[in-house]
């Protein structure tokens, strides 16, 4: 018998396409147009990004509220080898970011140029793509907001 | 209840099985499995499989396998795309139900054609996380950082969870990480992806597993010392990392307590902690005491982590330890998903 491994091409294909639904379709499409939604949850507090059911309680969601364009990076995680497909081809960080007014935190990536810029705390903002479609990759990523000095009077 | 024992068990892993297909490589281990208890395919009740057809790249892949277990006559079965500790659940639930005392179980997977840790991208969020391909060490990573950043744990208690795991596995030959380091050498390790080190990351391996439930009286014909199932619960947090508290394991605690865990002493413990993060969190989750509870005598999954198999690996290798007499009672967790969204836990006796 021949030790040989036989190889032969493999494509795995999705090929039909389904609706995003009036939560998550709201959330893209608010992307495609620059603005970030999240989704009120029976306590009051926000949940973005958004989903249909409260993940803890399976209770159905609907009443949808914008939050900011800006945020915290809850905890992040920095990515010195981007692998194929990921946000960036240079060396940045992925985060849990809380967007401001939200209670809950989304995964994405901070374009920091080093491990050193990142740290836990600190404040990124949302980096939009020009060409929008309605995609989770309409944000290109996070980028760090620079540290305000502390105001007062100049020498 | 109906007393449920596993009678009899079989794994293989390796870095990478290349030459042989999962049929090829599961039909011995499913035929040493059955006739360590001197049983054919036609005395099981029940059997039931676990394994994914995502990672075999073909639908109803698992189907080809069921050929191999000698289907005929035609056998009652049924498959889950989960881990086989799951389908040990379903079989377990099915001898519950009566009318049989034997039931097959199996699992496998090979992830060495692809890249397992960008493949998992895809088990996230396929609208809001899964389209950046965040890979599963990445995602680790950001829970890794909010347990050291938190306080939770040190890169120390990390690196000798690593190094214990490398001097248990020196003595299992299914292991794929069995060379010994000491913590001060895990420490020195460059991150893969920071605050991750190599050795804090599973040690991805191909193969599968074999286990052989019986009941009642019929346990006790088939093995001299059975391990009995005193209790088995499986629980589910929450899908989306941002709405969960990565530093704690909630549903290893609840399954935990389901199943009966802290009941008694427990004088082993096998865990499917994929990163040495996870497997922290599980020694919490279940109030163990390394002092007196055995931890992963194995390796764990750190050693050899089988996609499909690893979980039903750490019964089989609880089972294994009860029947040499190595211990009286003993935990076996299963998970599955990103930062253990799912687990399983299973509380194993002898007589």
């Amino acid at each position: 018998m021949s030790s040989e491994v036989l190889q032969a091409p493999l494509v795995l294909e999705y090929p039909f396409t389904r609706s995003t639904g009036p939560v998550i379709g709201a959330f893209l499409t608010g992307l495609r147009d620059g603005v970030i939604c999240g989704i009120r949850r029976a306590d009051g507090t926000v949940l973005c990004p958004p989903q249909e059911y409260d993940p803890l309680t399976a209770e159905p969601l609907t009443e949808l509220v914008e939050v900011g364009q800006a945020g915290e990076v809850l905890t992040w995680a920095w990515n010195g080898d981007p692998r194929p497909m990921q946000p960036f081809d240079r060396p940045f960080a992925w985060a849990l970011i809380r967007l401001d007014g939200a209670d809950t935190s989304m995964l994405h990536a901070v374009f920091a140029p080093s491990a050193a810029e990142m740290s836990t705390g600190m404040r990124v903002r949302v980096v939009w793509r020009t060409e929008r479609e309605g995609h989770i990759a309409d944000i290109a990523g996070f980028e760090p907001i620079p540290a305000q000095r502390p105001s007062g009077r100049q020498q | 209840m109906i007393d449920v024992a596993v009678v009899a068990f079989t794994q293989r892993q390796e870095d990478a099985i290349s030459g042989e297909s999962e049929v090829e490589f599961m039909v011995p281990l499913m035929e040493q499995a059955k006739a360590s208890v001197g049983l054919t395919q036609s005395d099981m009740g029940f059997t039931c499989s676990g394994s994914s057809d995502f990672l075999a790249g073909q639908a109803f892949s698992f189907v080809m396998t069921i050929d191999g277990t000698g289907p005929v006559p035609p056998i009652s079965e049924s498959h889950v795309e989960q881990d086989g500790a799951w389908a040990l659940y379903e079989a377990w639930v099915k001898i519950q139900c009566g009318g049989i005392d034997t039931a097959f179980v199996y699992s496998y997977g090979k992830s060495s054609p692809g890249s397992v840790r960008d493949v998992l991208a895809t088990q996230m969020d396929p609208y809001y996380v899964c389209p950046l391909w965040p890979d599963s060490y990445a995602v680790e990573a950001l829970a890794a950082r909010l347990m050291l950043e938190g306080g939770h744990v040190s890169e120390r208690r990390l690196a000798e969870i690593a190094a214990r795991s490398r001097a248990s596995a020196a003595s299992n030959p299914h292991a794929v990480r069995t060379d010994p380091k000491s913590v001060a050498e895990i420490l020195a390790e460059d991150y893969v992806i920071d605050p991750l080190r190599p050795s804090d990351l599973p040690a991805e391996a191909d193969g599968g597993c074999a286990v052989v439930l019986a009941a009642g009286d019929r346990a006790r014909d088939l093995c001299e010392r059975p391990a009995w199932i005193r209790g088995m619960d499986h629980r589910g947090d929450a899908h989306t990392l941002g709405v969960r508290d990565l530093t704690s394991s909630a549903s290893t605690r609840l399954a935990a307590h389901r199943a009966g865990a802290a009941a008694d002493k427990i004088d082993l413990a096998e865990l499917h902690g994929p990163f040495t993060t996870s497997e922290h969190l599980l020694i919490d989750a279940l109030g163990l005491d390394e002092d007196s509870t055995a931890v992963n005598p194995s390796g764990g999954a750190l050693a050899a982590n089988t996609m499909m198999a690893s979980g039903l690996i750490r019964i089989g290798e609880a089972a294994s330890r009860i029947w040499r007499g190595d211990g009286d009672r003993a935990v076996a967790h299963a998970t599955s998903g990103p930062c253990l969204q799912q687990n399983m836990v299973c509380v194993l006796e002898g007589d």
